[in-house]
């Protein structure tokens, strides 16, 4: 049985079209359609139920210390306010999902997850808590709308004063009130464009969302839904647990190298990832270059050798082509390299292309 | 509530047809253009292929989904709307203008629907 999230009405009412996701109902797209929601957050504004996503709060006085053990980066000297992704592996090195984590004291963390490994997530923190940590899942009292796209800081600006925006990417205001709403604001994002994620409580978050679409309606704001959200990520290149990232794919293969910080002391996994050494496969991106569209988990080939397989892949409505993202043998993964992927029986051609595909300007 | 045009007949997985002098042109409906959603790719067979009633000829790509148009008669292709190939989306746009492909010298068909008894299969798709 699908749960619903406070918003579920709402979307209802603004004509959303909605589908099972991730143990959710959920609205996949609204009357506009996936290319129009897309474009709106590329060029004006879009608004997402993201409420769905998990929450854990890490407090005490060892909270930083479980968070250096639990996950791959390092939140050492970690600003209050401060956003940082992580990502937390079995200690074979695979992933067991990739987060956001906030600080909002010395003794005070705020972890956001997936929301399909919402459960597991949670049960492998609480297995793996230092003494002096606690850990709670308050996913069930948050409620999250995602506010994405280049006006999305003068639709803020119309309903709060310039010091509750945070400025910084992968910053946070804890403390915020829209028109007495109590909410979380932080510069980020699962789209590749500059925005906004707020929190608030379930209670709030219908009135928040109505505030949210009547500022901003001047600047072209609508509702979007999962459909787009999924190809904004991918042209942006974001990783998607379940597609670029599982507890088969290490955070090196799928190239997080970035938040896996191997010259910490000690996480779960890191001897795992330190004897692997380099890693025998990589992500890379793909463009289709034939006719067609690839999709996820269809065999790469180069020539007759199979190379590996597509991790997820799209018509980008912003680009204006079919791209991919793959998990290739690490000796073919030369930019510019032609290969072809297997789509459902019919050779398509495509090239190797640098990551992100799209890059906000 | 989707447009459905009461001088064609139509297939239980949502193509529409239209006979003249024995050639069955072929579409999809506007329901099944609403329930893909943006469509972005499509694969049409060529002329002189021949079509099976019941089987795929085709397919549709939207952002989200690939899926399978349906022949609803069997014969030859005797024309393709090539102009689909660089323009899916004009079945979004007019889904009882862009016709996919003719085919000609019918030897089978599924039993067709008129569009009350189409109606009632969205109505129960729906629902």
């Amino acid at each position: 049985m699908e749960r619903k999230t406070p918003l579920y009405d709402v979307h209802v009412e603004e004509g959303g079209k909605i589908v099972p996701f991730a143990g959710y109902l959920l609205p996949v797209q609204y009357g506009s359609g996936v290319i129009k929601e897309h474009m709106a957050v590329r060029e004006q504004a879009g608004l997402f139920d993201v409420s769905h996503m998990g929450e854990v709060l890490f407090t005490g006085p060892t909270a930083l210390d479980t968070l250096n053990h639990l996950l791959t980066n390092d939140y050492s000297n970690m600003p209050i306010n401060k956003v940082r992704y992580g990502v937390m592996c079995t200690a074979d090195g695979g992933t067991i999902d990739d987060l956001v984590v906030y600080k909002f004291g010395e003794e005070s963390y705020l972890v956001v997850v997936n929301a399909a490994n919402r459960e597991k997530d949670f049960a492998h923190m609480s297995q793996n808590l230092l003494p002096g940590t606690k850990a709670e899942d308050i996913s069930d009292t948050v409620a999250q709308l995602a506010l994405q796209g280049p006006k999305a800081p003068a639709i803020l600006k119309k309903l709060l004063p310039e010091d509750q925006i945070p400025k910084g990417y992968y910053t946070a205001l804890p403390n915020v009130e829209i028109q007495g709403m109590k909410c979380m604001i932080s510069r980020t994002g699962y789209t590749g464009e500059l925005g906004y994620e707020i929190y608030t409580s379930n209670e709030d978050a219908p009135k928040l969302w109505k505030v949210l679409r009547e500022a901003g309606e001047e600047f072209g704001l609508i509702p979007c839904g999962l459909g787009a959200r999924d190809t904004l990520r991918l042209e942006a290149a974001m990783p998607l647990y379940g597609h670029e990232m599982d507890e088969t794919i290490t955070p090196l293969e799928a190239g997080l190298d970035f938040g896996v910080k191997l010259n910490k002391e000690e996480f779960i996994g890191k001897d795992a990832l330190v004897a692997a050494g380099a890693p025998k496969r990589v992500r890379v991106g793909l463009e289709v270059v034939g006719r067609g569209i690839v999709r996820e988990h269809q065999d790469v080939y180069l020539g007759q050798e199979k190379i590996g397989q597509t991790t997820s892949g799209t018509h980008c409505p912003y680009l204006g082509k079919a791209i991919a993202m793959a998990l290739l043998d690490a000796a073919h993964t030369a930019e510019g390299t032609e290969l072809e992927v297997d789509v459902r029986g019919r050779r398509v051609a495509v090239k190797i292309v640098p990551l992100p595909f799209y890059k906000r300007g | 509530m989707s447009n459905i045009p009461a001088n064609l007949k139509y297939s239980k997985s949502h193509e529409w047809i239209l006979e003249e002098d024995g050639v069955f042109t072929i579409g999809l409906t506007d329901y099944a253009q609403g329930a893909l959603g943006d469509i972005v790719f499509i694969n049409l067979p060529e002329e002189g292929d021949d079509v099976t009633a019941g089987e795929a000829f085709a397919d549709v790509e939207s952002v989200k989904a690939v899926s399978d148009v349906f022949s609803p008669v069997t014969g030859t292709v005797t024309a393709v709307n090539e102009a689909l190939l660089d323009d899916p989306a004009q079945i979004n746009e007019a889904p009882y203008e862009a016709w996919l492909i003719k085919v000609g010298q019918v030897s089978d068909s599924e039993e067709l629907l008129d569009a009350e008894g189409y109606e009632a299969v969205v109505a129960a798709e729906e629902a």
